[in-house]
């Protein structure tokens, strides 16, 4: 039953097959079996999540109707959730109790969702891997041995591992995308703005965005009804329409022009994982998708651009640590700037440190114009390269990473490396457009994604295209060894 | 290039190890060789981009919000507290 998609899911609790106590007790049996190996998760709220369960199956006998009724989901931990912890994988925010409910927690209430428990994560959303999670690492479900990616690790492995039916994470630089490749599932990162982050710990707020890590295509579009959409709470959500993202379940793909950005596919890249993004183009060929060649001219740069601005903002967004409003204070101090420089020091992890340095000298008197605007301005280039791109075509296919899954303690050492192995998945946030990563084969027995890019509040297509490859191709339904 | 590890990490209020500071000065060296690769982009005639939706000010009414924290003291989640005031080591 922990096996089943949300739209399987509400099918059989509409037709009272199941309850949700008993798809919820399902999920939480499969947790008890594999979470001493995933460890997915930094807390479970069982006993809340069964009363949830509940109240959905009395709304359920009521005769009502909600898009997620019933369904159980988790959350990545920076997402706050009322009553409970919210700790960002992070020994500063450990302790953290949310005062208030995330927007997108509030909407999953609404539409009847059963909240499972937070994922896992690196600390602040800062890493590839989460092995920068203050808590502990999560493990790949299709190989112990290797990382589910980052920083929505706990998330993806979570879903893949059926330890529950969908959940959040959050992208600032693939973050949602790159481990959904890692794991063989669907991941989706919204036009930025689609999705309000009232409630969300911030990282780069010029980058941040929520989405979801689903099972398939057609749970992604249900799950982005429920949690897309304007809110004055955040002044930088967007006052767009919010389309009905399951119509787009229902179209065809035929004629629809999908670009082939030449600069994705030189040099660097695994030859197994380029293979599997090949013929998963040429399978959106046969379904009737007509290939151009686009040209994103600006690619190797993006990656220097986005450490430069997400840096920067994370070494602003991040100073309100200080030990003194909540969360966590040092035990040795003297003085208020000694109370600080402590607290910070203890509180946060070495990836966190390292960034908040890069990012304190990108913004500090006479580098601003050379870094920080430098870096602005080319991130103007790169939109204009995917706007441009974007004329030709509906939609752009690429490799998410250049590699399969790595093994843990594999890229630790070596943090340029690191950041480099998100060149695929950066640009899209700097240029603020929406990109899925679907399951398109395997390499060494590993998952690989494709990724597919949309136009600005443009999700529609990219849930057309990925729908339409998975009706087609059985990659997302295969199943881990756990 | 020279990086200046103790400025930035007094800037960041930060008390670096000795060790840390050894190991992030290498490390931001690294990172700041990669970046200068946007040197070699001309940029004179480029707008910088802040907001890729071009969103200014988001303004609303100016009228009371009913209180999103009503049921809420935030002071109870500081680390150190006392008589609904929040506790920080000397100032003066």
């Amino acid at each position: 039953m922990h096996r089943t998609t949300i739209t399987q899911a509400r099918e059989l609790l509409r037709n009272k097959k199941i309850s949700s106590v008993q798809l919820t007790e399902a999920v939480f049996t499969r947790i008890d079996q594999v979470e001493d190996k995933v460890q997915a998760f930094v807390h479970l709220t069982r006993e809340k999540a069964l009363q949830q369960a509940k109240d959905a199956d009395a709304r359920i006998a009521a005769g009502e109707e909600a898009p997620l009724l019933g369904i159980p989901i988790a959350l990545k931990d920076l997402i706050c959730t009322k009553g409970s912890r919210t700790t960002c994988s992070s020994k500063i925010l450990d302790q953290f109790v949310s005062p208030y409910n995330a927007t997108v927690t509030e909407r999953l209430n609404q539409a009847g969702a059963v909240l499972v428990g937070k994922t896992n994560m690196d600390e602040f959303a800062m890493g590839s891997s989460n092995e920068n999670s203050h808590h502990h690492p999560t493990m790949n479900p299709w190989d112990l041995d290797r990382v589910p990616g980052g920083s929505s690790g706990g998330s993806s492995a979570a879903v893949s591992a059926h330890e529950c039916i969908a959940a959040l994470g959050s992208d600032t630089g693939g973050s949602i995308r790159q481990p959904a490749s890692f794991c063989g599932v669907t991941g989706l990162k919204p036009t930025y703005g689609r999705v309000p982050r009232f409630g969300l710990v911030a990282f780069a707020s010029s980058l941040d965005q929520i989405g979801p890590l689903t099972k398939t295509v057609a749970d992604a579009a249900i799950m982005m009804n429920v949690i897309g959409g304007k809110d004055p709470r955040d002044s930088t959500s967007a006052d767009v329409a919010l389309p009905d993202f399951t119509q787009a379940l229902q179209k065809d793909v035929k004629g629809m022009k999908l670009g082939i950005p030449k600069e994705y596919f030189t040099g660097g890249i695994n030859p197994a994982v380029e293979k599997a993004v090949q013929e998963g183009i040429r399978t959106l060929e046969s379904l009737g998708m007509q290939t151009v060649e686009v040209s994103l001219p600006h690619l190797d740069y993006a990656v220097a651009a986005y450490y430069i601005i997400a840096c920067a903002e994370a070494s602003t967004n991040l100073s309100r640590y200080d030990g003194v409003k909540y969360g966590y204070r040092t035990e040795k101090s003297d003085s208020l700037v000694n109370m600080y420089e402590n607290t910070r020091e203890e509180g946060f992890g070495e990836e966190v440190k390292r960034r908040i340095i890069l990012g304190t000298f990108v913004l500090s008197t006479g580098y601003y114009d050379a870094y920080y605007l430098k870096g602005q301005k080319v991130r103007t280039l790169i939109k204009q390269d995917f706007e441009n791109a974007l004329e030709q075509c509906d939609v752009i296919a690429s490799p998410v990473t250049p590699y399969p899954a790595f093994k843990l303690g594999e890229k630790l050492d070596d943090p340029l490396q690191m950041y480099l192995a998100d060149i695929y998945t950066i640009s899209a946030n700097l240029a603020g457009i929406p990109a899925m990563s679907i399951p398109c084969g395997f390499a060494e027995d590993l998952p690989v994604g494709l990724q597919l890019m949309g136009r600005h509040f443009d999700e529609a297509s990219l849930i057309t295209v990925g729908h339409k490859f998975q009706q087609t191709t059985d990659f997302h339904s295969q199943e881990t060894p756990l | 290039m020279s990086f200046d590890i103790e400025h930035m990490a007094t800037l960041a209020r930060l008390k670096l190890t000795p060790d840390e500071k050894v190991r992030l000065s290498g490390q931001m060296g690294k990172i700041l060789e990669y970046i200068e690769k946007l040197s070699e982009l001309n940029t004179d005639d480029v707008e910088p981009t802040a907001h890729v939706l071009g969103l200014h000010n988001v303004f609303r009414e100016d009228e009371p919000i009913a209180k999103p924290l009503a049921d809420h003291n935030p002071i109870s989640e500081s680390p150190a507290h006392n008589k609904g005031h929040y506790e920080v080591p000397q100032i003066i």
